[in-house]
């Protein structure tokens, strides 16, 4: 999977590096997300899924496969 | 022809005797009928209750719903006429929008961070182990309220902020006075004041001598005092009080479910999502409120603006549609996603600091007392009454072998 980030839109709760820690975790100056792996496989991705789904300011999203698509976030 | 909506006629007050861990039937029944219901505030106002989990989270998440406490004129249960409510003090961002919400939580999110907190459960341990020993020390019985829920996260809220010590019996008590739920708006003024007092002399004195805290570090930025002095309140209050009766409520949750005690006990792995689970079904941050600012529709009614709305996260929380028998305490629940420190871009600054304390104290006082138990029959311990912002005990007197 492909995860696109917005990071002016987290807000640091830190969600993501709590539940996917092998792919997110958060810059130690302003505690917003840091991506550490774009396109997590197996259980990373899965992981990223259930990050995505509970980040709470909609700052992460799945980015859909098609190449058009990709920018979409 | 669309089914009439429900409608709550009375907000309840308190909760069903003997299910002090349940949210009140009214609102539990209400979502039983649908996931919104009308609802009229105390002083006639025409508004909402959301109980469902799925149509909770998408307010929370939603900026057409503000969280300004200027717009906060009316309330649940009690009648304050046609009053005018001023803006959140400067600092106290919970009750903010963006833009200005952002201007005092972004200084403060990387002091939160996961990482960060997980640095503290060292020191998080020996706080706990501290308290541990003063109650071996006293003996049975005693009040797992002030001996253990309270002053652990008070401490450690304390010395994160640089809070000295000695002063800290203060806030405890004011705190507690604002929070219970309980006093008359004299008495919780004075107390509300009185912190207030406190917190600038406190802002200055950082700005004057820098120490290594969080409130000295923000005196770097561009921050004013009074602006630092609402933050360091919103800071305070939050970090003394939920964890504080999560820990006393957590504690009488597991008490009363000894299979999940047990299995907690006898796997320590299990930690992590039993902190989880009891957010969950504790839910002490019962229910929080948003104002509409546009017409919106939602769950099959519309919303007008500047209609009122209550967010019921127990009940969410409980929502059979997203949580399989959700009135079970189910320590190896493995399906997340609970608001227990809310949604949104307010969701919870402090969540990691409070999951930190929360795996390093249950599990460290079960262990030292093998056979803590309620010294009082169940039904016995008070809970504090609905009113309150937070849900918790008054006092949980415990007892265990010599």
């Amino acid at each position: 999977m492909r995860i696109g980030v917005d990071r002016s839109r987290c807000i640091g709760a830190g969600m993501c590096a709590l539940t996917a820690p092998e792919v997110f975790d958060q810059d130690t100056g302003d505690g917003r997300v840091l991506t550490l792996d774009a396109a997590p496989e197996g259980a990373a991705a899965e992981a990223a899924r259930r990050a995505v789904g509970l980040c709470p300011s909609g700052a992460l999203s799945e980015v859909p496969p098609t190449r058009e698509n990709r920018d979409r976030t | 022809m669309s089914e009439p909506v429900h409608t709550l006629t009375t907000m309840p007050t308190e909760r069903r005797p003997g299910c002090p861990f349940d949210p009140p039937p009214e609102l539990a029944d209400a979502r039983r009928h649908s996931p919104i219901s009308r609802f009229t505030f105390a002083n006639g106002k025409p508004g909402w209750v959301v109980t469902g989990y799925d149509l909770v989270r998408s307010v929370l998440a939603d900026t057409r719903f503000s969280s300004r406490k200027e717009f906060m004129r009316h309330h649940p249960t009690i009648d304050y006429g046609d009053i005018q409510v001023p803006p959140a003090p400067p600092g106290e961002f919970l009750l903010m929008d963006e833009p200005q919400h952002g201007r005092y939580r972004k200084p403060l999110v990387g002091k939160f961070t996961v990482r960060r907190m997980r640095q503290l459960a060292e020191r998080v341990e020996r706080i706990t182990a501290d308290r541990l020993d003063a109650m071996e020390q006293a003996g049975p019985p005693t009040d797992l309220v002030t001996a253990f829920a309270k002053p652990i996260p008070a401490i450690v809220i304390c010395e994160l902020l640089g809070v000295p010590y000695e002063d800290r019996d203060f806030f405890q008590d004011r705190i507690d006075t604002f929070l219970g739920g309980e006093v008359s708006d004299e008495v919780l003024t004075e107390a509300y004041t009185g912190v207030q007092a406190y917190l600038a002399e406190l802002v200055a004195a950082k700005r004057a001598n820098p120490t290594d805290d969080i409130l000295s570090d923000l005196t770097d930025g561009d921050l004013t005092d009074e602006e630092l002095k609402g933050m360091a309140l919103i800071l305070l209050t939050a970090g003394f009080d939920t964890t504080a009766n999560m820990l006393a409520l957590g504690t009488f949750a597991l008490l009363e479910n000894p299979a999940q005690l047990a299995a907690l006990r006898a796997d320590p792995g299990l930690v992590d999502g039993a902190v989880e689970e009891l957010l969950r079904y504790l839910s002490v941050g019962a229910k929080f409120y948003r104002t509409a600012l546009e017409d919106v529709e939602l769950g099959g009614v519309t919303i007008g603006a500047g209609d009122p709305i209550v967010l019921s996260l127990s009940t969410a929380n409980r929502d059979p549609e997203h949580f399989p028998e959700p009135d079970a305490l189910d320590l190896r629940r493995r399906n997340g996603g609970h608001l227990a420190f809310s949604h949104g871009i307010h969701q919870c600054l402090g969540q990691q600091l409070a999951r930190v304390e929360l795996r390093v104290a249950l599990p460290a006082l079960f262990d030292r007392f093998p056979t803590l138990r309620l010294a009082v029959p169940a039904d016995e311990v008070e809970v504090r009454p609905e009113a309150a912002d937070i849900h918790g005990v008054k006092s949980l007197p415990v007892t265990w072998d010599v």
